[in-house]
């Protein structure tokens, strides 16, 4: 198997593996936002759920996430959800894990936020939603972002996870070529491939980085 | 006519009364200082008349006026510039006109003597030019009542001037201020009226030239502290 060959084999993995990179950012940057006010909420009953879950997303493998959210329906509610369901799983396994974390990096960032803020605002007469937005968050958006940047970087390289339900995405395609042709080529391929992703993603955080840097 | 009327008010923070029953009329166009020393109860006053702080009893009548307010931290918005600052209310909460409101946020950059700063962004200003700005901001809301918590707190006492002067300029606007502040000096010189608090309660109360005179002991030694 030529190079070339090799190259062209792995592309078609990158895409499932693109496509589970994209879907996760979009659906669990926001749900992240979500979730974190649940973990400030006042009401007690909320926050103790919303802690648990945080707790379990943590400390908890994402490989074992994704096995109890692909069997999960059958196992405990006999529904077959039939082979079309496996994408989802994967999902909706990366975006409430990545939520997770995400709503913990937001609550820092909130948190972080001097009440002076929020009580300027208020007394200018802005209502809740427009403090927060038009005033708070544009603000920790900027103090968290490195962090952010740091979780999107490490969810490129654990998408390979999704191998646990036997998706072809690249690193698994790698795997099977690299057995087949008894050589470590198609691995390091891929190790390019994570790692030119990787570059493009750390380049574009770091623009918005810059674009946030005309205060302090 | 009266643009405030604070009657009986109480305020504790856990179990520590800090407020008793403290009552305060404020007219139109007046100024009024509040001194005292640390934890008389002079900011959380303001900060239960701004409604900042839940009251425990007594009762806030604005008699439909409006209200400003100034920060000793002056908690400007990091990430909007001088101008915005001072607009973004007027325009987005009060939806005034565009175009007006940038006008008279220029005439007040010009009112504080910083013209030139409206690009700027607040971390580039000296803490004075910061404190100068949030009264711009809260100028701009046009409100009937101003209110301070000493604003001059966190400055130099070179700034302190640039911002006591500013405030002294807006005695001719006519808008009721009331200033909680250390700078006894400056309470003298500005003020219709002065409260003196101590221990949650006013003690005393009157015209500058009466405070001055007063027999009170703990305000004589307050006023001598300095």
């Amino acid at each position: 198997m030529s190079f070339s060959q090799i190259i062209l084999e792995l592309l078609k993995g990158f895409g499932v593996t693109i496509n589970i990179f994209f879907i996760t950012v979009v659906f669990s940057l926001p749900l992240g936002l979500l979730i974190s006010f649940g973990r400030m909420s006042s009401n007690n009953f909320i926050k103790a759920i919303i802690r648990a879950y945080i707790s379990i997303m943590r400390g908890t493998p994402l490989m074992l996430q994704l096995i109890v959210v692909y069997f999960g329906p059958y196992y405990l509610f006999r529904v077959q959800m039939g082979t079309s369901y496996r994408m989802t799983a994967i999902y909706l396994a990366f975006i409430i894990n990545y939520a997770a974390y995400f709503a913990e990096i937001y609550r820092s960032g909130i948190q972080s936020m001097d009440r002076g803020q929020y009580e300027a605002a208020q007394l200018l007469g802005y209502g809740r939603a427009s403090s927060f937005f038009r005033i708070i968050l544009p603000q920790v958006i900027k103090r968290i972002l490195p962090s952010i940047t740091n979780e999107v970087i490490t969810l490129v390289k654990d998408t390979a996870f999704a191998f646990t339900l036997s998706v072809m995405e690249m690193f698994t395609m790698a795997k099977a070529i690299a057995a087949r042709e008894t050589s470590l080529v198609p691995l390091f391929i891929a190790g390019a491939f994570y790692y030119i992703f990787n570059y493009a993603v750390a380049f574009i955080f770091e623009y918005f980085e810059k674009k946030m840097n005309y205060y302090k | 006519m009266k643009v405030l009327e604070i009657k009986n008010l109480s305020k504790s923070f856990d179990n520590i009364e800090v407020l008793k029953s403290v009552s305060v009329e404020v007219s139109k166009g007046e100024v009024i200082s509040i001194i005292g020393p640390s934890g008389s109860g002079k900011s959380t006053l303001l900060r239960c008349a701004t409604s900042l702080e839940d009251i425990d009893n007594g009762s806030i009548d604005f008699k439909s006026s409006s209200f400003g307010m100034v920060f000793q931290h002056f908690n400007l918005f990091s990430h909007w510039n001088v101008l915005k600052n001072i607009t973004d209310a007027p325009i987005h909460v009060q939806k005034r006109n565009k175009d007006e409101v940038l006008l008279e946020g220029r005439m007040l950059l010009k009112r504080i003597g910083l013209s030139d700063k409206e690009s700027a962004y607040p971390f580039q200003l000296s803490g004075g030019q910061k404190q100068r700005v949030a009264i711009a901001r809260a100028l701009a809301m046009k409100p009937d009542i101003l209110f301070f918590d000493e604003p001059t707190s966190a400055l130099d006492p070179e700034l302190t001037k640039e911002v006591l002067n500013v405030i002294k300029s807006l005695k001719e606007l006519n808008i009721a201020m009331v200033i909680v502040t250390h700078e006894i000096g400056f309470a003298m010189e500005i003020s219709d009226r002065i409260i003196f608090m101590e221990n949650g309660k006013i003690q005393v109360e009157g015209t500058p030239a009466y405070i001055r005179s007063s027999e009170n002991e703990r305000l004589k030694s307050f006023i001598n502290s300095f």
